[in-house]
């Protein structure tokens, strides 16, 4: 009787416990801990408050309700990793790891499971070549179309003409970091400017012998490929050596609220690179009512509406509209990850939809194909108003060279294919 | 003068002020090591928990704010006021003293006796264990330290040494924060330095750090003493990260700056204070004209951080107890 009993309570325990089979389940690999914790609050909030509201406003996405499961990963790789192998399990229908670190090593894991994965602006940029990396996708832009964006920004400020003009790159000594040398050097060789290279090494906390440089070597612009606390220090010491901050321009790690408030007014005019626009969308007016008024927040709401929670917020919307494509194109609403996957590569965002939801000009037009899992590869150039603590958009979206990168994409993704043993295809 | 020459000079000042700042946080180390023998694994966690106190009292944060609202449903954040610097950091020092208390009263007074390795470990805990409480009471979000100090190139010192060069050079580039770190360092191994000649606790500090049993016999009490070491090296942690918080915003990463003070501390050695300073002079000096010599132009950068260890890693070979270390002397 007794072991009868038992039996029941376990059944009806592990009955209890079990994951809900009909839950869309979206794991979240958060960081809300650690060095880098004030970059991964705000997106891991908007990424959630939008699942969220999908809960409250819709039902869930095709009537399915959204199930997050946050994972912290502290922005470290072995942690993301084991992130990954605990929510797996779960029906995990699509992955958001937010570290190129995490993304590197979880690409050949991801594909082996058949769980898709997207790394929006980071990640392994030639993962763009849908036919090599079948379940990867870095839509709407990559690394390498930001160094693109930034030079013909670049370029029309200067009447098209960089012939003669020095551009320092400032960057993380990472795998993060290098990622735009490449690109760089091959529009340096087009474009007739002159490219110096300062890599400053892990945290950041001490960059004065990178500033020095810079004050002696007068380069005409510095572009910053930095994260975390390097982006705090490099903003100020600029401002040290009385740099000129509006031809400072960082990439779109380095161009949150807290990457320049600790330099106070002396952060007036730093520029940097978005992947979104960042203004009052009527979705976050939603958010506020049926998810933080009714106590479902994701945070302490104080991010609401930055930088990084509207980027968190944007990806959650990708997420979505993938799913809500699976389902279409399948037609079930409960959706596996490889249904989810076939969602992603038939994706198309347009300003009509992005207006539909809420959030018009959040992000550029694009479409996924097979061969292209890369978007636009557009981004904008905002500038920070110390004043009124806004970053106010300077430019609409802008394209990069595509002729450039394109080569770049399928020269570094045809060796990954060699390497990995992978003939190139369409799933 | 040559301009490449001037610039040289440039960074052995500029090497110099950063070495200060390395040393501000050697000196916390040293203070704990000297007096009870236990390498402070978290003395970079107690700099950025000092910092984030120091601004959350000033911003007038509710502790805890996150956890209570959790808990409770509220949705309370700030008091409603705000606290005078000074006031703040008097308040502090009181947190960091209570710190002090709490780590000898709940931790080292139970591992009296035991091997380093198992207090090093300790410390280690103390470290995540200080690191997670930061977080939980002042929140993760990066926090700009307001006490007004000057940022930003000196143009007097600019203006004045321009001319010593051609058209390419531009005048010594000094950090006004470097200035008063080195004037803030100054009075803080003085006022350290005297304390430990002139008063009562310090002679008594001292003689727990030459020989913890004979100060024992004399009726010294060690728990009294440990308690002083470790508030006192909370308030030098204090200081290392306003300093270092003034240049970045207080943030978790200011943890990070004790990989700094290591090569430092091997350098210094580990039982003096006068050692924390001069290794952290050299260490700066050294990595900084290592850089502009050598790394920059020949191998692409960022070596800063391998080479002060490399430098420490040279001194050890010569100097294993370090420049000012104590001599180690075993007889059989």
């Amino acid at each position: 009787m007794k072991m009868k009993t038992l039996a029941a309570m376990a059944l009806a325990g592990a009955v209890a416990s079990g994951p809900a089979v009909a839950d869309l389940v979206i794991p979240d690999l958060s960081y809300r801990t650690g060095p880098y914790a004030a970059g991964g609050t705000p997106f891991s909030d908007g990424y959630q408050d939008y699942f969220n509201l999908l809960n409250a406003r819709d039902g869930g996405i095709g009537g399915e309700p959204v199930r997050i499961v946050e994972c912290e990963t502290g922005y470290n790789t072995e942690k993301g990793v084991e992130c990954y192998e605990s929510t797996k399990g779960e029906g995990a229908l699509i992955y958001q790891p937010l570290s190129t670190g995490i993304t590197y090593q979880l690409i050949p894991k991801a594909t082996a499971d058949e769980i898709p994965i997207h790394t929006m602006g980071y990640g392994r940029t030639s993962a763009a070549n849908g036919e090599v990396f079948n379940w990867v996708f870095n839509y709407p832009a990559n690394y390498w179309d930001a160094a693109s964006v930034a030079v013909n920004y670049l370029l029309d400020e200067n009447g098209g003409d960089l012939n003669g003009k020095t551009i320092a790159l400032v960057y993380h000594n990472s795998a993060y970091g290098k990622e735009p040398i490449r690109t760089l050097e091959s529009l340096a060789e087009m474009h007739g400017f002159e490219l110096s290279q300062l890599a400053v090494d892990h945290p950041g906390q001490e960059q004065k012998s990178q500033w020095l440089q810079i004050r002696r070597e007068r380069p005409d612009y510095v572009l910053m490929w930095g994260w975390g606390v390097m982006n705090q220090v490099a903003v100020q010491e600029a401002a040290n050596i009385g740099f000129p901050m509006e031809n400072f321009i960082g990439n779109w790690w380095a161009g949150a609220e807290h990457d320049v408030t600790p330099a106070g007014d002396a952060a007036n005019g730093y520029k940097s690179l978005n992947m979104n626009r960042v203004i009052d969308y009527p979705v976050l007016a939603d958010i506020q009512s049926m998810v933080h008024d009714a106590g479902n927040a994701a945070g302490d709401g104080s991010h609401m509406g930055s930088v990084l929670y509207v980027r968190g917020m944007y990806a959650a919307m990708l997420a979505a509209e993938a799913i809500a494509k699976a389902q279409e194109i399948h037609g079930v609403a409960d959706v596996t990850p490889a249904m989810v996957r076939d969602g992603m590569e038939a994706l198309e965002i347009t300003d009509a939809r992005m207006g539909e939801l809420g959030m018009e000009g959040i992000g550029p037009e694009f479409s996924v194909s097979c061969a292209d899992h890369g978007g636009a590869g557009q981004g904008l150039v905002q500038q920070w108003n110390a004043a009124d603590s806004t970053w106010v958009p300077l430019t609409d979206f802008i394209s990069p060279d595509d002729a450039v990168i394109a080569p770049l994409v399928a020269e570094d993704s045809a060796a990954f294919a060699a390497e990995s043993g992978i003939t190139p295809g369409c799933l | 003068m040559s301009a490449d020459f001037l610039y040289g000079i440039e960074v052995i000042i500029n090497g110099l002020m950063a070495g200060v700042l390395y040393a501000l946080v050697a000196l916390g180390f040293v203070l704990i090591f000297k007096a009870s023998g236990i390498f402070n694994y978290a003395q970079g966690v107690m700099a950025l928990f000092a910092a984030l106190t120091l601004v959350g009292i000033m911003e007038g944060q509710v502790p805890f704010a996150h956890l209570l609202n959790a808990i409770f449903g509220t949705d309370i954040h700030h008091f409603g006021w705000e606290v005078p610097a000074l006031l703040a950091i008097f308040l502090t020092v009181l947190v960091m003293v209570a710190f002090a208390w709490a780590v000898q009263h709940f931790v080292f007074r139970h591992l009296v006796g035991q091997e380093p390795i198992i207090l090093f470990m300790a410390t280690i805990g103390l470290a995540y264990f200080l690191e997670g409480v930061g977080d939980l009471m002042w929140g993760s979000d990066i926090k700009t330290i307001a006490l007004g100090l000057p940022q930003g190139g000196s143009f007097w010192v600019e203006d004045m040494t321009a001319s010593l060069g051609g058209d390419d050079f531009y005048g010594f580039f000094i950090d006004k924060l470097d200035m008063v770190a080195t004037v803030v360092a100054i009075v803080l191994v003085i006022s350290l330095i005297a304390f430990a000649q002139y008063t009562k606790q310090g002679r008594a500090m001292r003689a727990v750090a030459d020989d913890h049993q004979a100060a024992l016999s004399v009726g010294i009490s060690l728990n009294y003493i440990w308690v002083l070491v470790w508030s006192l090296a909370g308030i030098v942690a204090m200081v290392a990260g306003i300093m270092w918080g003034a240049k970045s915003g207080v943030q978790f990463s200011l943890s990070l700056i004790a990989l700094k003070a290591l090569p430092v501390l091997m350098l210094g050695g580990f039982t003096s204070i006068p050692g924390a300073i001069v290794g952290g002079l050299i260490i700066g000096v050294g990595e900084k004209l290592f850089e502009y010599t050598i790394g920059a132009p020949f191998l692409g950068g960022a070596t800063e951080n391998w080479f002060a260890y490399m430098l420490a890693l040279i001194f050890l070979v010569f100097r294993p107890q370090g420049l000012f270390g104590e001599r180690i002397i075993e007889r059989v």
